[in-house]
């Protein structure tokens, strides 16, 4: 098989045993999507793409690739501050717990109220042996913060996604590379974008069904 | 072309990458794999789970599994005297097995977290497994603390909730410590380990062949698609949880070890427990990976991905920690003679030729002189050798926590409290019960889970990397794709292209 030819945009048939419940008669196309086999083809594309001037498009791929981020254009992402402040909250809360439960005693707050064991006159403000339960809380919220953050900015789960009903698209998390451009796209012309895909050679183009 | 010249070109058929050559970076993927290919050994796992001999593992280790469920059921409707524990010696098998366990769970998230940010690429075949292995060992763990209170009802006493009595824990304890440090560790380590399969649950979600799988796997894999603005993110909260997990997992093994150091104990009172325990913890972890890698990658069809080097590279980690682990041993009879401390040097000679003397000499067999072996070339090729030392160090391991225990509560200050501690069934049973729960999710992980980092695996090949065309100056270089290696491993010895990161 050629890879400069391109195959047919017509959708092919679904895979029955996938797809059977799903109502096919008033499908539009969402967007396009362009397979790539090498990393080098699919950064080229994504380069011309960027400089057509598309905004409503992505790359998927089945492993991070290096360097493609620039040629995008993507932002650095603002997790890390996400994270400093699941740190800097989880050591709030391992001081506030840890001083507020050893060290005050409120009576009227009841079974609230902090309870100060007196042990053999050891100070009740001892940060230094308060040190373990205050850093793991610290570890423990930045790690929430690094998680939940990634999968927020994500913003996943989304179980529902068109591409999922494209066929070829199973390989995008196996060996191929797809650059994909939405038809909300503002600058989306269904002659000119193919055109601008075609010329970066791909194995196939098609369309997106929802 | 492969060449008589190129050094990994070995007879043509079976490849050596545990050659280091600083012309030629051995491949981490051999067997001439592209990306497809890793995907595809990898998803045949599962295939290859669906067989008897997967069945009869996971039956044997489900009746291990049931004696863990019968002796627990025992030790709650008896009380914790079916144990040998007794005083003087209140802590044995249950604190044993516990410091056992989260011990083995450490060498994963060093596999995971610490060798990421050092840039070895060659984890990307085995993180996967070393993770599970970590979840699973922790859980084993964190039973015992659970059920070896007198009353494990009122194991809630050990979490800060507001009461009826108007009472919390006391922070100050080494104790509470375990509580915050062993469930932090569990907590972030399970993140850790699932949000790292997302990618790979969706590439099974893609090559799922039943309705019931597919629908599953898309639901645990959040509706993964590979976009490269999320994987962007996902790189920087891997890099961000690498960097946490290090600090946490030598955190969690230096507070297991101050519920000895904390006390007065001689034996237990040294400041020197930290580090050592870390080391020993890390020790018996790879011994465990490699325990499990070995007859995985055989049975599973992953000699291609889990290669000589891996287990190369692993040997000679394990015993840079093992000789850390016997420095510990000399540095605790060092100190024992050199601080004149009574107490301290009378509890040595017992520990080496005490009633459990027997203990002390087994292990520095197991721990010490045994692994040995690995400085050996011949000995890290060969997979029994590596097995049995493997093997070998597991046991150590438990024997060093046994002697450090026991030996040091059976005899302390004043003889008139000196006792024996002799283990009962129940005690070994509910040993060998933990090893069937450990087993148990671990086959089930290896039939249902991914089982490698497919796309970290990926990442680190040499088809990984491609850059853009200059086209202002032309350097002579080929804008080709760097070729996969060829059937017999080796790799095209032309045009040396500089790739940043390689594929060490």
């Amino acid at each position: 098989m050629s890879t400069a030819t391109l195959e047919t945009e017509v959708r092919l048939v679904r895979d029955p045993s996938i797809d059977a419940s799903i109502d096919i008669e008033q499908s539009e196309t969402v967007a396009v999507l362009a397979e790539y086999d090498t990393v080098t083809a699919v950064m080229i594309a994504a380069d011309k793409v960027r400089k057509a001037g598309y905004s409503r498009w992505d790359v998927h791929s089945p492993f991070p690739i290096h360097g493609i981020d620039p040629i995008i254009g993507i932002k650095p992402t603002i997790l890390p501050w996400i994270v400093l402040a699941g740190g800097t909250f989880g050591m709030l809360a391992g001081l506030f717990l840890t001083i507020y439960t050893m060290a005050t005693e409120i009576e009227s707050l009841g079974q609230f109220s902090g309870y100060p064991y007196l042990i053999s006159g050891k100070p009740l403000l001892s940060l230094p042996a308060y040190i373990p339960p205050i850093f793991e809380l610290t570890i423990l919220f930045s790690a929430f913060g690094a998680v939940f953050g990634m999968l927020l900015l994500n913003n996943l789960p989304m179980l529902y996604n068109p591409l999922f009903r494209n066929h070829r698209f199973k390989r995008a998390t196996d060996d191929r590379f797809f650059v994909v451009i939405e038809t909300a796209d503002p600058k989306f012309d269904e002659y000119e974008t193919v055109k601008l895909l075609r010329s970066t050679k791909p194995l196939a183009i098609e369309r997106v069904e929802d | 072309m492969a060449t008589i010249s190129n050094p990994l070109f070995i007879g043509g058929t079976e490849v050596d990458n545990t050659i280091d050559d600083p012309r030629q970076r051995s491949p981490l993927v051999l067997g001439g794999k592209d990306f497809k290919g890793v995907t595809d050994t990898v998803v045949a796992v599962q295939d290859k789970c669906n067989s008897l001999v997967w069945y009869v593992c996971f039956g044997i280790s489900l009746s291990l599994l049931s004696c863990l469920v019968v002796t627990l059921g025992l030790l709650f409707s008896t009380g914790v005297g079916v144990w040998g524990n007794n005083q003087p010696v209140s802590w044995a098998f249950d604190i044993i097995n516990f410091v056992f366990w989260v011990g083995i769970g450490h060498a994963g998230t060093l596999i995971s977290a610490i060798l990421f940010l050092f840039r070895q690429n060659w984890r990307t075949s085995i993180n996967r497994f070393a993770e599970s292995m970590t979840i699973f060992a922790v859980i084993c763990a964190a039973m015992y603390p659970g059920v070896h209170i007198g009353r494990p009802w009122l194991a809630y006493w050990l979490f800060p909730i507001p009461n009826q009595m108007g009472m919390w824990p006391q922070f100050r304890s080494p104790l509470m410590w375990d509580v915050f440090a062993v469930g932090t560790y569990f907590t972030v380590s399970t993140l850790f380990w699932y949000v790292g399969m997302i990618p790979d649950i969706a590439t099974l979600r893609d090559r799922a062949k039943t309705r019931v799988s597919y629908f599953i796997y898309s639901l645990l894999s959040f509706g993964w698609t590979g976009s490269v603005r999320h994987w962007h993110r996902y790189e920087r909260m891997y890099l961000l949880l690498c960097a946490l997990s290090t600090p946490l997992v030598l955190s969690v093994h230096s507070v297991v070890s101050f519920d000895f150091a904390t006390s007065q104990l001689p034996g237990w009172h040294t400041t020197f427990f930290p580090p050592y325990f870390v080391a020993g913890a890390v020790y018996g972890g790879f011994a465990m990976v490699l325990t499990l890698a070995i007859p995985c990658r055989q049975w599973l069809g992953l000699k291609d991905l889990i290669t000589m080097r891996h287990i190369d590279n692993m040997c000679k980690v394990m015993l840079g920690v093992g000789m850390i682990v016997a420095f510990a041993y000399c540095v605790e009879l060092w100190v024992a003679w050199y601080s004149h401390y009574h107490y301290e040097q009378t509890h040595f000679l017992n520990r080496a030729f005490g009633p459990y003397g027997w203990a002390f000499m087994s292990l520095f067999v197991c721990n010490v002189f045994v692994p040995q072996l690995l400085w050996f070339k011949w000995a890290r090729s060969n997979l029994i050798v590596v097995f049995i030392v493997a093997n070998f160090i597991n046991v150590g391991m438990w024997l060093e926590r046994f002697v450090i225990i026991v030996t040091s509560l059976h005899r302390d200050f004043i003889p008139g409290s000196w006792g024996n501690y002799y283990p009962t069934p129940v005690d070994l049973f509910m040993f060998l019960g933990s090893f069937g729960l450990f087993f148990t999710l671990f086959f089930l992980f290896l039939r249902f889970l991914p089982v490698m980092a497919m796309a970290e695996i990926k990442s680190v090949m040499p088809q990984a990397h491609g850059h853009l065309p200059h086209d202002d100056h032309d350097d002579g270089h080929s804008h080709e794709d760097p070729k996969p290696a060829l059937a017999n491993g080796s790799t095209p010895a032309e045009d040396p292209k500089p790739w940043r990161g390689g594929n060490w």
